[in-house]
Parts: C-alpha cells; sequence; structure tokens
C-alpha cells in the first residue's frame, strides 16, 4: 500500500501547475477564488485557453482529439485547477453529451459535434428533468414522433442549468408509447435556435437565474441528430450517468474552498480574537477537513481501481454523497464565520464593475472589505442544491442499498 | 499510489480468514471469554505459531517484519471475529516499543520470548484520574544504587492481570504533566511489591488496576534513555490506534453484513423488513460511513511510519475521530435494526456495538482526537500567518 503519487504524476503535477499559473488570468482566479459569479465569455475564456493548449478535452479519448490522460492524470490536473481557482469547464458538453457521441454516435455525428465541444463554438445544455419526472427520470413525457425526415418535438424540460447560452441541447424524448417507459425513450440533439423554442429562466433562492425551463412547441428535429437507435436513449442515459465517478466529488474544490473557510476564520474576529482561536468554531471546521481527508482517500481508491482496469468498488457511490454534504457544510461554516454580517443582500457586488461601498466595508469595523463576504450567505443557499442534483443523494441511497446491499 | 496489499500481506489475509472462519466462531469466543484469563492460551499459542505475534517486528528477533499496513490486515480480520487475545497490547504496543526503544540486548532477550507467545507483555500506562493525556504521569521511579525504585498506581492495563511482564512508564524527572522525564521499565509482573485487580471490560476484555509500592528495578529493565521516553510511548500508541481503526473496519463490515442479512430475512407487515426505504438508506448510511472509516484506517496506517510526528498525529487523529464517529453510528444502527434482538446478549450484534464502544474509548476518543486535530490545526494556520 502506499498513497503517494509517482515520480512521474508527480512531474505531471508540475507540468500543470506551472500551465495553469502562466496561462490563468489573475482576474479569472481572483473571481473564482473569492466566490464572485462567473459571465459566459469568461467560462469560455478558460475553456479557449485550455482548448489552445490542447487539454479540454481531458477526460477524452486521443482519437477524439482529446488528452487521453489517466484517470490518475486527469484528477491531478482538476486538483491543479481547483486550487488555483480556474473557472469550471462546463459538464453538459465535455462530460455528458460528448461521451455519449462517441460512444454511440454516428461517424457523421462525430465529425459534426466533437470537435465543436472542444472548440467551445457549441455550449451545450441537458434536457434530462422534466416538471413531472425528477427522481422519476424515465416517466418523460416530452414526446417525439416521426414525420418523415424529422420528428416533431413537444414537452418542457425543465432544471437546465445555463441553457439561456445554449446554441444545442440534447434531450430525452419519449418516441414509444406503447412499451414500458424505459424502452420507449430517445436520445436527441437539438439546434436551440429551432423555431418552437422558448426558454423561461427560473429564479433560484439566491437571486441568481442558473437554471431554465425549456419549452418545445412541434419543434422539427432532423432524423439525422438521433443517437444511435431509437427508443434505446434510457441505456444512453445510463451510460451518461455512470461516466462521472470521481470528478463528481469535487475534492480539489473543496480542498480550495476549506482554505478558503480557514482564511476568513483569521481575518474575522470574535471577542476580539481571530475566530479560527474560538475551539468550538475551529472543530467544526477540523470536523469538515477530516470528512475530505476520508473522502480524498475513498476518490483515490476509486481512481487507483480505474488505473488497474478493475471495476470501482463500492466505495465509488460514497463520492456523490459524501462530496455533496461536505460542500454544503464547507459553504455554511463560511456564512456562520462571519455572523451576521453575511446578512446584507447586495447582488451588484458579485458583478464586475462594482468598487466597495464606504458604508457597507465599514459595517463591522473590521479589515476585510463588503466584497469577501457578499458571496457567502447566497453561496449556502445556492449549495442546497448539490444534494438534489446529478441523482439526489435519497437517490443514491436507494442505488447504495439496491446495487450494493442487494435490498 | 497503490491500495492493493502486498503478496505476503494478502496470504496473511487469507491465512487469518482461512484460520478465524475455522477456530474462532462466536461460539469459541462465548467460551474463550469465560476462561479464568479472559483469553485462550491455546488460541494464543495458535496465533504464535501462525507467525501472527511478530507482525511488525524485526525478523532478527524472531518477528515477522512488516508494518502498520500487516498490522492492519491483522486488526481488520480480528476485527471481524472479535478476537479478545491481548494481541494490541502485547505486539503491537509493547513489542512496539520494544523495537523502538529496547536496546539490541533487550531485543535479543525479550523480542522472541514475546513472539514465540513464551511470556505475555503489557502496557502500564494510564493512570487513574487523568482521561486520555498521555503526558499524565505520577509514578515515580526513583535512582536507588545501581537501578531505581518504581511507585505509583497504574490503570486500566489491559490483559495486565495475565501479563507475565509490565511495560511501565515512570517518571524520572520532571512534574505530573511534563512531557519530559518519562522513562520506561521491563517489571516481572509476580516482583516484589507488585499488585494487580484484574477485571473484566465492557467489551468482555481484560484490564487490571496494578500498583506499584517500593518495586525495585535494575538498571538494565529501563528501555530507551533515561527521561525521553515520552516521543516513544506517543508513536507506539499512535501506531496502536491505527491497528484500532483497522479492528473497527473489521467488526463494522461484520455488523454491516449481520444487519443486510437480518433486514432480508425477519419479515414484518409480510415482506421482509429490508424493504422498506428508512431502513434501507440507514445500511446505505452505515455503508457509507464504514467505506470512510476504511479510508482513515488506510491513511493512519500508511502515516503511522511518517518520520515527520506532527505528519503522523495529523493523520492519526484525524482516523481515530473519524472511526470512532463511524463505529458509533454502525453500531447503534445496527442494534436498532435488530429490534429486540439487537439488545440481547444472543446474538453478535450486541457484542460487537459494545466493542466498538469499547475501541471509541480506548486511547482517546472521537472528541479528544478531533480536538487534538483541532489544536494542530491552529497550530499550522497561524505558522502560515
Amino acid at each position: 500500500m502506499d498513497l503517494n503519487f509517482t515520480a512521474e504524476e508527480r512531474a505531471f503535477r508540475e507540468d500543470v501547475r506551472q500551465f495553469v499559473r502562466a496561462n490563468l488570468p489573475d482576474a479569472l482566479a481572483k473571481k473564482v477564488l473569492g466566490g464572485k459569479r462567473l459571465g459566459k465569455e469568461e467560462v469560455l475564456t478558460w475553456h479557449r485557453i485550455l482548448f489552445r493548449k490542447g487539454w479540454v478535452g481531458y477526460t477524452w479519448p486521443r482519437e477524439f482529439g482529446g488528452t487521453g490522460w489517466t484517470a490518475v492524470q486527469r484528477h491531478i490536473f482538476e486538483e491543479e485547477c481547483a486550487a488555483a481557482g480556474t473557472p469550471p469547464l462546463l459538464p453538459f458538453g465535455l462530460v455528458m453529451v460528448g461521451p455519449v457521441i462517441m460512444e454511440f454516435g454516428n461517424s457523421a455525428q462525430k465529425e459534426r459535434f466533437l470537435p465543436h465541444i472542444l472548440s467551445g463554438e457549441d455550449w451545450w445544455c441537458q434536457g434530462y428533468s422534466e416538471p413531472g419526472s425528477g427522481s422519476d427520470l424515465a416517466s418523460l413525457q416530452m414526446r417525439a414522433e416521426r414525420r418523415g425526415d424529422h420528428y416533431v418535438v413537444n414537452g418542457v424540460k425543465t432544471w437546465n442549468t445555463l441553457g439561456q447560452h445554449a446554441n444545442w441541447i440534447f434531450c430525452l424524448v419519449r418516441t414509444n408509447t406503447q412499451v414500458r417507459q424505459q424502452a420507449g425513450i430517445s436520445f436527441l440533439l437539438i439546434d436551440m435556435k429551432s423555431p418552437g423554442i422558448r426558454v423561461r429562466p427560473i429564479r433560484l433562492l439566491d437571486g441568481e437565474y442558473d437554471v431554465n425551463e425549456v419549452w418545445l412547441e412541434n419543434v422539427e428535429v432532423p432524423l439525422e441528430n438521433l443517437v444511435g437507435e431509437e427508443d434505446k436513449g434510457w441505456t444512453y442515459a445510463k451510460y451518461l450517468l455512470g461516466h462521472e465517478r470521481t470528478g463528481i466529488a469535487a475534492v480539489g474544490r473543496s480542498k480550495r474552498e476549506l482554505r478558503r473557510l480557514k482564511r476568513i476564520a483569521q481575518e474575522q474576529r470574535a471577542g476580539g480574537r481571530p475566530l479560527i482561536e474560538d475551539a468550538r468554531f475551529r472543530d467544526r471546521i477540523a470536523q469538515v477537513e477530516i470528512e475530505l481527508m476520508a473522502l480524498d482517500i475513498t476518490c483515490l481508491r476509486v481512481l487507483a481501481a480505474e488505473s488497474e482496469n478493475r471495476t470501482p468498488g463500492p466505495e465509488a457511490s460514497v463520492l456523490k454523497i459524501r462530496g455533496s454534504e461536505i460542500q454544503q457544510s464547507l459553504s455554511e461554516l463560511m456564512m456562520l464565520a462571519v455572523g451576521q454580517n453575511a446578512l446584507p443582500y447586495v447582488p451588484e457586488a458579485l458583478t464586475d464593475g462594482w468598487h466597495g461601498d464606504a458604508f457597507l466595508d465599514g459595517l463591522d469595523g473590521q479589515d476585510a472589505p463588503f466584497l469577501d463576504r457578499a458571496p457567502l450567505a447566497g453561496a449556502y443557499f445556492s449549495d442546497r442544491k448539490c444534494t438534489i442534483y446529478g441523482g439526489s443523494n435519497e437517490i443514491q441511497r436507494n442505488i447504495i442499498s439496491q446495487m450494493i446491499l442487494g435490498l | 499510489m497503490d491500495f492493493r496489499f502486498s503478496d505476503e500481506q494478502t496470504q496473511l489475509k487469507e491465512l487469518l480468514d482461512r484460520f478465524l472462519t475455522k477456530e474462532y466462531s462466536f461460539e469459541t469466543r462465548r467460551q474463550i471469554v469465560q476462561e479464568a484469563s479472559g483469553f485462550s492460551r491455546t488460541m494464543w499459542r495458535k496465533f504464535a505459531e501462525l507467525g501472527l505475534l511478530g507482525v511488525g517486528l524485526p525478523e532478527a528477533h524472531g518477528g515477522f517484519g512488516g508494518g502498520a499496513v500487516d498490522a492492519l490486515v491483522v486488526m481488520e480480520a480480528f476485527g471481524r471475529a472479535l478476537v479478545v487475545e491481548p494481541y494490541a497490547g502485547a505486539v503491537l504496543l509493547c513489542g512496539g516499543l520494544l523495537r523502538d526503544v529496547g536496546s539490541d540486548a533487550q531485543k535479543a532477550q525479550w523480542l522472541p520470548a514475546l513472539t514465540g507467545g513464551a511470556f505475555l507483555f503489557a502496557f502500564a500506562h494510564y493512570e487513574p484520574g487523568g482521561r486520555y493525556e498521555l503526558n499524565r504521569v505520577a509514578t515515580r521511579a526513583e535512582r536507588q544504587g545501581a537501578g531505581y525504585v518504581l511507585s505509583g498506581r497504574k490503570s486500566l492495563v489491559q490483559h495486565g492481570g495475565s501479563a507475565d511482564y509490565l511495560i511501565v512508564s515512570a517518571r524520572t524527572a520532571g512534574e505530573r504533566d511534563d512531557p519530559e522525564g518519562l522513562s520506561l521499565f521491563v517489571v516481572a509482573a509476580g516482583a516484589p511489591g507488585v499488585s494487580r485487580r484484574d477485571y473484566v471490560t465492557q467489551d468482555e476484555q481484560r484490564a487490571a488496576e496494578v500498583v506499584l509500592d517500593g518495586v525495585a528495578v535494575a538498571e538494565i529493565l529501563r528501555v530507551g534513555p533515561e527521561g525521553q521516553a515520552f516521543p516513544a510511548i506517543e508513536r507506539a500508541v499512535d501506531f496502536a490506534i491505527a491497528a484500532s481503526c483497522a479492528e473497527a473496519v473489521g467488526c463494522m463490515s461484520a455488523l454491516n453484513a449481520a444487519t443486510v442479512d437480518y433486514a432480508k430475512t425477519r419479515k414484518q407487515f409480510g415482506v421482509p423488513i429490508g424493504k422498506f426505504q428508512a431502513l434501507q438508506h440507514r445500511m446505505a448510511d452505515m455503508f457509507i460511513h464504514t467505506e470512510q472509516a476504511r479510508s482513515m484506517a488506510y491513511l493512519a496506517a500508511v502515516k503511522a511510519h511518517a518520520e515527520d510526528a506532527a505528519e503522523r498525529r495529523r493523520a492519526v487523529s484525524a482516523a481515530k475521530a473519524l472511526v470512532g464517529q463511524s463505529a458509533r453510528y454502525v453500531g447503534q444502527q445496527a442494534v436498532q435494526l435488530h429490534g429486540g434482538m439487537g439488545v440481547t446478549d444472543e446474538l453478535a450484534v450486541s457484542h460487537y456495538f459494545k466493542r466498538l464502544t469499547a475501541i471509541n474509548l480506548t486511547f482517546g476518543d472521537a472528541e479528544h482526537h478531533l480536538a487534538r486535530f483541532s489544536d494542530q490545526l491552529l497550530v499550522e494556520e497561524k505558522s502560515r500567518g
């Protein structure tokens, strides 16, 4: 047993670190590390930097323009990016629809779509959940009917993340109502500019607009946009869900947020002393750190299994549950660290061009400017989503009890 | 990065699993704990024949070699089978102390007897009136002629009543709570001035209160340099903690398997109770706790050998804290899910639960180690500035 990375892996980490340090714009890193809002262009800026380096397809095989990295290399890359505060790479093209097209798409689809996912020319979004189909995804109602050389699609998709920026959406649609639910679903690629598509933003509890409802009314989709076979979409969807393993634990991101939490706890003062000297509060930080240490090792166990070409053991299912819970604990503690000073709701403070406010900056009579605490409560509210998306944690527990415990 | 056991460790694991399945059933254990010493001398000899008593100890002195990961393999198997023999105290703690600070002559004298099962050693360190602080030692060793005279009281000496020899910590200098000034001595359990009160602990193991009243000890029986034993004690205890985390993981795995089995067979309202989602999620959480605990047991085993004491302490305390919390959850829920049967003495479940509780209460509970980790966190943050 050896928990150390190999010399080659350490050298690889150093290469990644050097590259990120040299190429990540300071202003971007500052925003990410400070928990500020990122716009479409900022996300794309980092995407394009990685594209030019040939690293944006870091989870992809070489034949499709990816890096062909090992599971461990991918993990190291994610850790380094997270630590430096790079904007996130959106998963919808790179991690979700891309691998499905690679595995089940035809050669025309591969040629048409994969290069544009890498270059960032196409911004993909996901059309899975519906107002009546969340955890019970297979009950989805969006209907696609064949008419000559195209499908006519009708229905509503929801919890569509950042679809307001997207030019393509991949949808699970019902093509057959005569068979059991799972056997009548197809996987369609739909141009967001098609007539009949309407995007309705949903305002979330933190006041932000990250998700949408997408309404499709008699939208015509060419037959050539069907991935794989008709009525086999459920298989592809499950493949997609199983494709993401260790990334979902967000260990690198949580390590970064833990450092941020400690920094905030150093800066905040309680009873005239740095908050971190208060054992009651510090013990809560220690508790999360210990849980994160365990998750980190669990994540490495899964990676080790993958690199030995073993199917990851049951420990893989732990990642989403504990990873999301830890993320939530961290954002909650950051909010609690600043106490009542987390309460002012000043959304413009999170956008570019806000240069502070003399009153707000002086509100708590302390050194940390308002800008540092402005995002904390919103992040706490927003992070409640972590245990809901990607298969709610309750669904994850169902999976453990059925697939692992055999109950 | 590699989580596989070496070929030798895999062989050790298979050997243990075979042996314990065959020779250490729950019914056998029930008889063993009734014996006067609370464990089986016959079993102990078999352990010696299998080479188990030499795991982690140098081959030059009859040991099996290896380190904390080998100990992890043994202790996880022992946890699964609820083994009561004094392996951790005798081999890991006492053997480890002799290995780390004993002179060559002392190693040659004691280790073959220890690994061969001829003599049983117990570590007499904790004292009444304290909790988990390792530096709290009031027992004194006064210089007298060519040796020392030891006086004081030791508490909760694991299997102290059966031990042939005690490794006793005593103060050759300093005040009660000073880390400095501690020394270690090998004391024959039958030496004049040693009296012992043996008792059963909640988990059906044994411990003893030991009173040392003017016990004369020759200088050659001091293990390690005078007054500088604290780092060695801390290291040996950290090593034992790492191993106890593995034992807890063994107990938790066994409890999870027993609970899932029970949920599949026990019927209420016409269906196996394992069909109820409220119970399924509880078992899923028991599983998650166990896997996270397993990860920490691995980390603790690997870091138990870290050169840097701060790095070792950090990993070991993190592991003991998380394992303590996991063990509490898994133990309590296993009892709960077994319903009335869970609170009987008849099933193994309650015995695992009690053992897990005892592991948490030994060498520092989850709160203690969370605090130790947390205090070190503060030191790190302050040095970062």
